[in-house]
């Protein structure tokens, strides 16, 4: 490393001594101006539509200021917004409702994921179309999907009832997925791990396959028995991957937006009311903006705690 | 890895094994793959059909979802219809046949147009600043380096519900509001991140000595860049690129907050496709067939880096 950079500054002392209209077309731009060149404009593009903005929403969550009347005088408030999302308990429940979503959507792809990464890595005839075809689901936009899930739930004509009613006697019109305070949480559940058990089961199945077969040699000539191979290497040697696909999962859904504002809107009434359709219905709807940039930075700062986990976790996966 | 390799190992799984894996694995594909026939089938159906009872497995197809898609209709009274010249056209004819006329074309056309123009061109924009990025960081000392990767990074997790606020109060300061440039600025600045990461990923893979020779052969280091490196990491930028679009292709959250009409992408707008009395399930079934058959074409472009791309570029297999 030394060594590259006094070879660079004799560069630099060498290219100094030429005149700058004869050291331009020999040397071109100097690295350092290149690498600034090349990385500057995605930092700026950052700064701008990232960056920026937050600084403001840190701003207006200390401010009464409303969106929807931006003439009216802005007064600051303090930490009032703050004190009160603490303390408010619709947020709470938001809170709840998020954290059961993300549990058992996490609990449910992981479990299913993992067993399909196992059951694919036994490398069955035709194993790579299969898993293409699994895969196809976490593609689709959320919205989308969320809206055609909307079409398998209706109660009397929707293909999810009519698959339920025809394993299990239950008349097809008596329950209602996205209608019915008990169900409709489970409904967002079923679409979610529909939707991304490919995801993880695809994140397992690298960590399946990066397991080396002589571990696995060895352990047979040891006689250890399949239930305590599966125990005592594969589950351990593929928890880091385990692990990526439960953070990024974790993550994802702690904001979850599109697929629950298309099925049931947060309703009925708010039993499915995760914390950004919280979010967009005081910001968007109520217009109350110095509250909502309040829990905005709420969630930011969440999201970004979790994002630092997150990382480690990717440069440890790296590693291997 | 032939058959015969495999067998000779003594931890290969057995034929059993694997015939029950693979019977389990086929099972699962089948039903997952329901929700996704049924839509599809259910754009062929004509509305009576699509929401029958019990669910109608066979069917007359019928085109009737994709006219209604792309039409706008009135319905008249019988005597306004006997007056009308008799239907010229297979698609009048049909509309004919339920009592209505046809007033017009509905949005969905300039609704297509706007998601690939916007998803296009934030591709094109996050990709270019993407590669030039990414080599930056692969290739040279940058102060800060771990941190700025991890910013990066670090902005496309953000949730955009609490990135809109103040995104769309910028935006109407600036009138970029329901515009395709706001919007493409906007997956811009979120895509870029991905196509950082990624780009890294493939760019590191490429050995530095071809810049090397290349440089010690009198080139400069943008024209190294150019001809040895690019062409090196084309099938690492077409990969970021198909990411990019995807998501730009599938985003939500910002469309349904930030634009209302004239820059209004696809996915805000299938749920509103309606029909007398609510949802016209068939055509909402054709928009979404016809939107989502350009994703089942990318997956399968994609297959082989998927696992690299949901991963920004950490699992490479």
């Amino acid at each position: 490393m030394s060594e590259a950079t006094t070879s660079g500054a004799l560069t630099e002392k060498v290219a100094g001594a030429t005149p700058e209209s004869l050291a331009r077309p020999l040397r071109g731009l100097s690295d350092k101006a290149i690498a600034w060149l090349f990385i500057g404009p995605t930092i700026v593009l950052l700064l701008a539509i990232n960056i920026f903005p937050l600084i403001w929403t840190i701003w207006l969550s200390f401010t009464n200021y409303r969106a929807n009347k931006p003439n009216a005088e802005v007064k600051t408030v303090g930490l009032q917004w703050y004190e009160r999302i603490l303390t408010d308990a619709d947020v709470w429940f938001a809170m709840q409702t998020t954290a059961h979503f993300v549990i058992w959507t996490i609990i449910i792809e992981t479990v299913l994921g993992f067993g399909l990464a196992w059951l694919i890595d036994k490398k069955f005839r035709g194993h790579g179309v299969w898993t293409t075809i699994i895969l196809i689901p976490m593609m689709l936009s959320p919205a989308v999907v969320g809206n055609f899930w909307t079409f398998l739930y209706q109660p009397q004509s929707g293909l999810f009832n009519y698959a339920v009613s025809f394993f299990t006697g239950i008349e097809p019109s008596s329950f209602q997925m996205l209608g019915d305070v008990r169900l409709s949480p489970w409904a967002i559940v079923i679409v979610d791990a529909w939707m991304w058990t490919p995801y993880v089961m695809l994140i397992c199945l690298a960590g399946l396959r990066s397991i080396p077969d002589y571990i696995y040699e060895a352990a047979e000539v040891d006689r250890a028995s399949p239930w305590r191979q599966f125990w005592s290497i594969t589950l351990p040697m593929a928890l880091p991957f385990i692990m990526l696909a439960v953070l990024f999962r974790g993550i994802e859904n702690f904001k979850m937006f599109d697929m629950v504002n298309l099925l049931t809107g947060g309703g009925p009434g708010s039993t499915t009311e995760v914390v950004s359709i919280t979010l967009k219905r005081q910001a968007f709807e109520s217009w109350r903006t110095g509250y909502s940039s309040a829990l905005a930075i709420i969630l930011f700062v969440t999201v970004f705690g979790l994002a630092n986990i997150y990382v480690k976790a990717l440069n440890r996966v790296k590693q291997r | 890895m032939s058959a015969s390799d495999q067998a000779r190992s003594i931890v290969a799984p057995t034929s059993m094994m694997r015939r029950i894996a693979g019977a389990l694995v086929i099972v699962y594909a089948i039903v997952t793959m329901i929700p996704l026939v049924w839509i599809i089938a259910t754009s062929f159906k004509t509305p009576p059909d699509s929401i029958a009872y019990p669910p109608k497995i066979v069917f007359t197809p019928s085109l009737e979802g994709y006219v209604n898609l792309f039409t706008t209709r009135t319905r008249q009274s019988p005597e306004v219809l006997a007056q009308l010249p008799a239907p010229t056209t297979w698609y009048d004819k049909l509309v004919r046949s339920r009592n209505m006329v046809i007033a017009g074309p509905s949005n969905v056309v300039p609704r297509f147009v706007n998601s690939i123009i916007i998803a296009f061109g934030s591709t094109f924009l996050a990709v270019f600043l993407g590669t030039l990025a990414a080599y930056g960081f692969s290739r040279f000392r940058v102060p800060f380096k771990d941190d700025l990767l991890f910013f990066i990074l670090s902005t496309r997790m953000m949730p955009p519900i609490a990135v809109a606020i103040p995104i769309y109060l910028m935006y109407r300061q600036l009138g970029l509001n329901d515009t395709k440039l706001g919007m493409i600025l906007l997956y811009t600045a979120v895509n870029v991140s991905l196509a950082v990461w990624l780009l890294k990923g493939f760019i590191d893979e490429i050995p530095r000595e071809y810049e090397e020779a290349a440089m010690i052969d009198g080139y400069t280091r943008l024209q190294a860049f150019r001809l040895a490196v690019l062409p090196q990491a084309a099938t690492g930028i077409a990969a970021t690129a198909i990411f990019c679009l995807i998501f730009a292709w599938n985003e939500y959250a910002f469309a349904v907050l930030l634009t209302s009409g004239t820059a209004q992408t696809m996915p805000p707008f299938i749920p509103f496709i309606i029909g007398e009395g609510g949802q016209d399930w068939p055509a909402v079934a054709a928009a979404t067939t016809l939107f989502v058959v350009p994703i089942f074409v990318f997956t399968l472009l994609l297959r082989k880096h998927l696992l690299r791309g949901i991963t920004f570029g950490a699992v490479r297999k």
